[in-house]
């Protein structure tokens, strides 16, 4: 303020004399407004002024104090020439040539700031140009754009969370639909109108309830009071209980203290009596307890046991069994010891006990009593009627088995033991199909940790900062053929089974005789494995189906008729043996899979031609390439069955050929297709789980676009995981609802 | 021996009430229910096959506009209100459950370049070939009263594109450069220049609802921000885009749709290489928009086809086309995820079943569950070929398969090289 007065002052010599005139009136008025200034304040500012340069109050001059004094004649006397330099700043130069320096415009600075001054005097570095246009404000755009880009990322959370999210609905900020819990209600109430917010404040005044309406804080603290009477009585119950217990204490000392061995046997043998009650009441009423309690006795048995105590072994059993011949009490003794010993190490039969050894007998009846064997068989009647559509192509060879066996038993001891590990090796394969059946319900549970799974490919897939999306979408097929009816799709099933068909592989198959020859012995040696093979006395496991009865018990009116029948499929079907036309079958197609030796040899090489001329033996042997070892076959001990191994190629055009996309391998693709998603297979509750959508929407809703208010959802779960967990169980959850 | 008799408490086998679903026990023992696989395969491939026989997107098409239909709005509160603007200058409010035109009015002298409705729904903005700037209500006219703009504005140059803040009352034109206008003023309170060219639309981020990109007629696009200065970056294509649109769930993914006949997905924080490329169109792409949900976009363009994708794929799940559709100009996606609206050359406008097999209306909860079930089906069983094969087959119209085989074999052809 002051600096700004000086200025004022120091123009008025330049400026023309009329001017002058004007200037000095309003010199005056600025005066008198300082002047009303209260004398506290005036008093600071003059000390301001002490503090000012000298210099600069010469420059000055005169009329500041002065005017900060407001005397207004002293300043008229003074008259000053017109300055060459007229600082802006009231500063003036001392004389001609004469600079300003900083610090006299600086005079209150502090010595922080004169030193930087002084500094900054001795660098006499110039400033750098500014920069071009462009380039302020390309860094004007850099900053911008950075600050916006992590302002946008703050949304990743949100957007990781949805692309990894099982379900998503939408619009996203719904209210959960359906009846609300009643203490939401009640707590989101709020009084609204004039006339509730006045009853409230009277209600909260007077410390009345508002949510609880039946009793104020007051009426609470009066029921927890009791009554005198119902002290009295407590009190008179408690002094009861109490001499109780002291009688009790004295009865059991007294007790305690008495010494006959006869009150003390009998005592003790009630006491077992009734703990033996006691347990067995517990058995029913307390399974886990009497469990315990019996580990107990069992310990003390074990103990009983192991100890000496009551053997007749001591010093004392020693000395009496010398005494026991004369003396019968000795004997006695020595006799009741025995009893004590052979009563403790008694085995305590209890319903418990009795149940576990049950338990297996039972398990072994269950099975036969729920499901008894006869549901099983297949077709009775049916097999009555028709000996070869019985179903069981090994009764038979079971008949020719027992046949067989006492001949061969000799002779194949060693074969017999290997066929038992192979009936080992095959009961294996059925364990396995079985725990295979078994494991369905637990790819329920790995369908869900694949799903997951997928969901982490997903989360990993999308790397924190280089964020590629990986693309999982194939090209769709166009083509010009529309699709109209369910006819058109399988049209187009079948030009895609034309396309893909392949060439067939051209079977080589070279016939010799000496191939043939080999055959032939090979045959017979295969003869009597197969005969072997027939021999195996496991049978294979069939699934217990209760199978409903489909042909109804003959009865004894249609006996005569139904052997009729029987005898007339005998004759139709006489030269029929299907069991070893089955065999021949599968021997064909065993030779067929077997690799064959190639006879590369080419007669008149080296050697004459002709007719009736055959190449020399070792030449054929030279030219033989023996057969790679054939491959075991899968059927090789399933004596019922033949299985290709061929590549059928109306199954391979419904399989997949490669591995896809999301999956590692080929385990964990299998393990999705395995498990089924459908109600014939799972509960309801999983196929809802297992069938719920991605994204839900409302029909007929609006759905806008992500608002802050997700963002802070997402935070708030991020802070707080428990509860985040909890929303991805239910969205009506209530502690969620309450913590929001 | 212990006899173990059957007794059932009739609690768990009598209803309570005549109107409860009878109870059907159920063994789920899986030695009862073999094939399963199998079984669920049969279900599944036949579900694809229904899948295909019923995909029927198509449902109608709104005609009216006596020029070609040049850019389209959708109300912002209202699901069945649909705004339209021709090349004539002329603009329609239609009610699409009634499937008719319910005002129609000549905003324009030229084309509407632009229409954006206020996020209130209670005015719209339209931008034309006129240079001018109108604000409108949504509500028609009384009986007598004249059709008139609330608010013109009359820039310097031609406006190109238009679109509305998603809370607050500014909105943003391109042209020569980007506006930012607040409704109370008749000049722009910031404006957006960076070299000299023509921008062809902008577009707000609904997420960070302070973010504009624009596409700009030098192959580039521009990202603002709104309380900024200067413009934030800027991405030079090889060809110009025509569109963009912001992804309204993921704040910082947008697609543009470029005249190289592909569309590109961006992350705004890191442009220079986009995120997906997705190509399958033989012609320019000259529209996009996101479906409500984020999931997918659709597009049209040039070559008289509209094409859903999946956000994070490459290719087209889905392609629309009809005898008599020619370019498509304009699309947009329904507000409740379930229709798109096109806007074609051939002055009309589309509407199709955004998932061409749903069965639409209320569904009953058999139905829903049905649905669901095959759908997992269906994925469950997507790698298998035949499924595959029939779930991905389209058919397309002669020229464009043409073309599109002619495409893949020069892409073939470059990529060999």
């Amino acid at each position: 303020m002051k600096l700004k007065k000086s200025k004022k002052i120091k123009k008025r010599p330049g400026i023309n004399d009329e001017t002058s005139a004007v200037s000095d009136e309003m010199q005056e008025e600025d005066s008198e407004d300082i002047a009303a200034v209260p004398d506290a304040i005036r008093y600071d500012e003059d000390e301001g002024e002490e503090d000012l340069n000298p210099e600069l109050k010469e420059q000055v001059g005169p009329g500041h104090r002065l005017l900060g004094r407001g005397h207004r004649s002293t300043r008229l006397e003074e008259r000053s020439e017109a300055a060459l330099l007229v600082s802006e700043f009231g500063a003036n130069a001392e004389g001609d040539g004469a600079k300003i320096e900083l610090s006299d415009l600086l005079p209150t600075a502090s010595k922080k700031a004169q030193k930087q001054i002084e500094t900054l005097k001795k660098s006499n570095r110039t400033l750098d140009t500014p920069l071009s246009r462009q380039e302020t404000e390309r860094i004007h755009r850099d900053v911008a754009f950075q600050k916006v880009a992590t302002e946008v990322s703050q949304w990743k959370s949100v957007i990781q969370q949805n692309q990894q999210a099982e379900q998503l609905v939408f619009p996203l900020n719904q209210e959960p639909s359906g009846p609300k819990p009643i203490e939401h209600v009640v707590a989101g109430w709020k009084a609204q109108t004039p006339l509730e917010q006045e009853i409230f404040a009277v209600l909260n005044a007077n410390k009345q309830p508002i949510n609880n309406p039946i009793l104020t804080p007051a009426e609470e603290e009066s029921i927890k009071a009791m009554s005198l009477e119902e002290a009295k009585i407590r009190r008179a119950e408690l002094q009861k209980a109490r001499a109780l217990q002291s009688y009790y204490e004295a009865k059991a000392r007294r007790d305690r203290k008495i010494k006959s061995k006869k009150y003390r046997k009998v005592h003790n043998k009630a006491k077992r009596k009734e703990m033996l009650k006691q347990f067995d009441e517990m058995v029913k009423t307390n399974p886990e307890g009497a469990l315990e309690e019996l580990k107990k006795l069992e310990m003390g048995r074990m103990q009983e046991r192991m100890s000496l105590k009551h053997q007749n072994s001591g010093k004392w059993a020693k000395s009496k069994a010398i005494m026991a011949k004369y003396d019968e009490d000795a004997r006695k003794a020595m006799q009741q010891q025995l009893e004590i010993n052979k009563e403790l190490t008694q085995k305590v039969a209890t319903a418990l006990n009795n149940d576990e050894e049950d338990e297996d007998d039972e398990e072994e009846a269950d099975t036969e009593e729920v499901l008894p064997d006869f549901v099983n068989d297949v077709e009775k009647a049916g097999d009555a009627s028709n000996p070869w559509m019985r179903g069981k192509l090994t009764e038979e060879e079971q008949e020719k088995e027992q046949e067989s066996k006492m001949a061969e038993e000799v002779i194949l001891l060693e074969d017999e033991e290997e066929m038992e590990e192979e009936v080992n090796e095959e009961e294996k394969l059925l364990r396995e199909f079985e725990n295979r059946r078994k494991q369905q319900e637990e790819d329920i549970v790995d369908e869900t940790a694949l799903s997951e799974f997928t969901s982490i490919i997903r989360g990993l897939t999308q790397k924190p900062e280089v964020e590629t999306i990986v693309d999982n979408s194939t090209p769709l097929e166009e083509g010009l053929t529309r699709i109209q009816t369910l006819e058109d799709t399988e049209k187009l099933q079948e030009t895609d089974i034309s396309e893909t068909a392949e060439p067939e592989v051209v079977e080589i198959v070279q016939a010799d005789e000496t191939a043939k020859e080999t055959s032939t012995k090979k045959a017979k040696k295969r003869k009597r494995n197969i005969e072997l093979k027939e021999v195996i006395t496991k049978e294979s496991r069939v699934v217990t189906v209760p199978l409903k009865v489909t042909t109804e018990e003959v009865g004894e009116e249609d006996m005569e008729d139904e052997m009729d029948q029987r005898g007339l499929i005998k004759e139709a079907f006489a030269g029929d043996d299907v069991i070893s036309d089955f065999l021949k079958e599968k021997r064909k197609k065993e030779d067929a899979g077997k690799p064959k030796a190639i006879d590369l040899t080419l007669p008149g090489w080296g050697e004459w031609g002709g007719k009736g001329l055959k190449p020399s033996r070792k030449k054929r042997q030279r030219f033989r390439t023996k057969p790679a070892q054939a491959v075991v076959r899968k059927d090789a001990k399933l004596p019922e069955v033949i299985m290709s191994e061929q590549r059928d190629k109306s199954i391979t055009l419904h399989q997949v050929s490669s591995l896809p996309f999301p999956f590692e391998n080929y385990a964990q693709f299998e393990s999705t297709i395995r498990c089924p998603l459908g109600r014939t297979w799972n509960s309801e509750k999983t196929v809802k789980k297992v069938t719920l959508p991605r994204v839900v929407t409302q029909l007929g809703a609006i759905i806008e676009p992500m608002g802050r208010e997700e963002l802070k959802k997402s935070q708030q779960q991020k802070a707080e995981p428990h509860t985040a967990t909890n929303q991805k169980k239910g969205p009506n959850n209530i502690s969620n609802l309450l913590v929001i | 021996m212990k006899v173990k008799v059957l007794s059932r408490n009739p609690d768990d086998y009598v209803r309570e009430t005549k109107y409860d679903i009878q109870r059907v026990p159920r063994n789920y023992d899986p030695s009862l229910h073999p094939f399963e696989v199998n079984r669920e395969y049969a279900r599944a491939l036949n579900a694809t096959k229904l899948e295909r026989v019923f995909a029927k997107p198509f449902l109608a098409s709104l005609d009216g506009h006596r020029d070609g239909v040049n850019c389209m709005a959708k109300h912002s509160t209202n699901l069945s209100s649909l705004l339209s603007g021709s090349c004539d200058g002329e603009l329609k409010i239609w009610n699409l459950t009634k499937r008719e035109c319910v005002r129609t009015l000549q905003a324009h002298e030229g084309f509407v370049r632009g229409i954006v409705v206020r996020f209130c729904g209670t005015s719209f903005f339209t931008v034309g070939d006129d240079k001018t700037i109108k604000q409108w209500k949504m509500q028609s006219p009384g009986y007598g009263e004249e059709e008139e703009p609330l608010n013109t504005i009359l820039g310097k140059t031609v406006f190109t594109g238009l679109d509305h803040h998603r809370r607050e009352g500014v909105f943003a034109t391109c042209g020569q450069q980007v506006d930012i206008w607040d409704e109370q003023r008749s000049s722009p309170v910031r404006s957006f220049t960076w070299g000299v060219d023509s921008f062809s639309s902008v577009r707000f981020n609904p997420v960070e609802t302070e973010l504009l990109a624009s596409c700009a007629s030098d192959r580039s696009i521009v990202l603002y921000d709104m309380r900024e200065a200067t413009p934030l970056k800027k991405v030079v294509m090889t060809m110009r885009s025509n569109t963009l649109c912001w992804n309204p769930m993921e704040a910082y993914y947008f697609t543009c749709a470029n005249e190289d006949y592909s569309l590109y997905t961006y992350d705004m924080r890191n442009l220079e290489q986009p995120v997906v490329v997705h190509m399958d169109h033989v012609s320019a792409v000259l529209d996009v928009d996101f479906s409500p949900t984020g999931k997918e976009f659709v597009s049209a363009s040039f070559d008289k086809t509209i094409r859903i994708f999946p956000k994070d794929g490459g290719h087209s799940r889905e392609v629309y086309h009809t005898k008599r559709m020619q370019h498509v100009i304009c699309i947009k996606w329904s507000a409740d995820n379930k229709y798109i609206l096109s806007g074609s050359d051939e002055m009309n406008i589309r509407l199709w079943k955004a998932n061409a097999s749903e069965k639409l209306g209320v569904l009953a909860h058999r139905e829903r569950e049905a649905a669901n079930y095959n759908q997992k089906l269906k994925e469950k069983y997507q790698h298998h070929p035949q499924v595959k094969r029939i779930a991905r087959h389209r058919h397309l119209p002669k020229n464009i398969y043409h073309q599109a085989k002619e495409l893949r074999v020069m892409r073939e052809a470059r990529r060999r090289k």
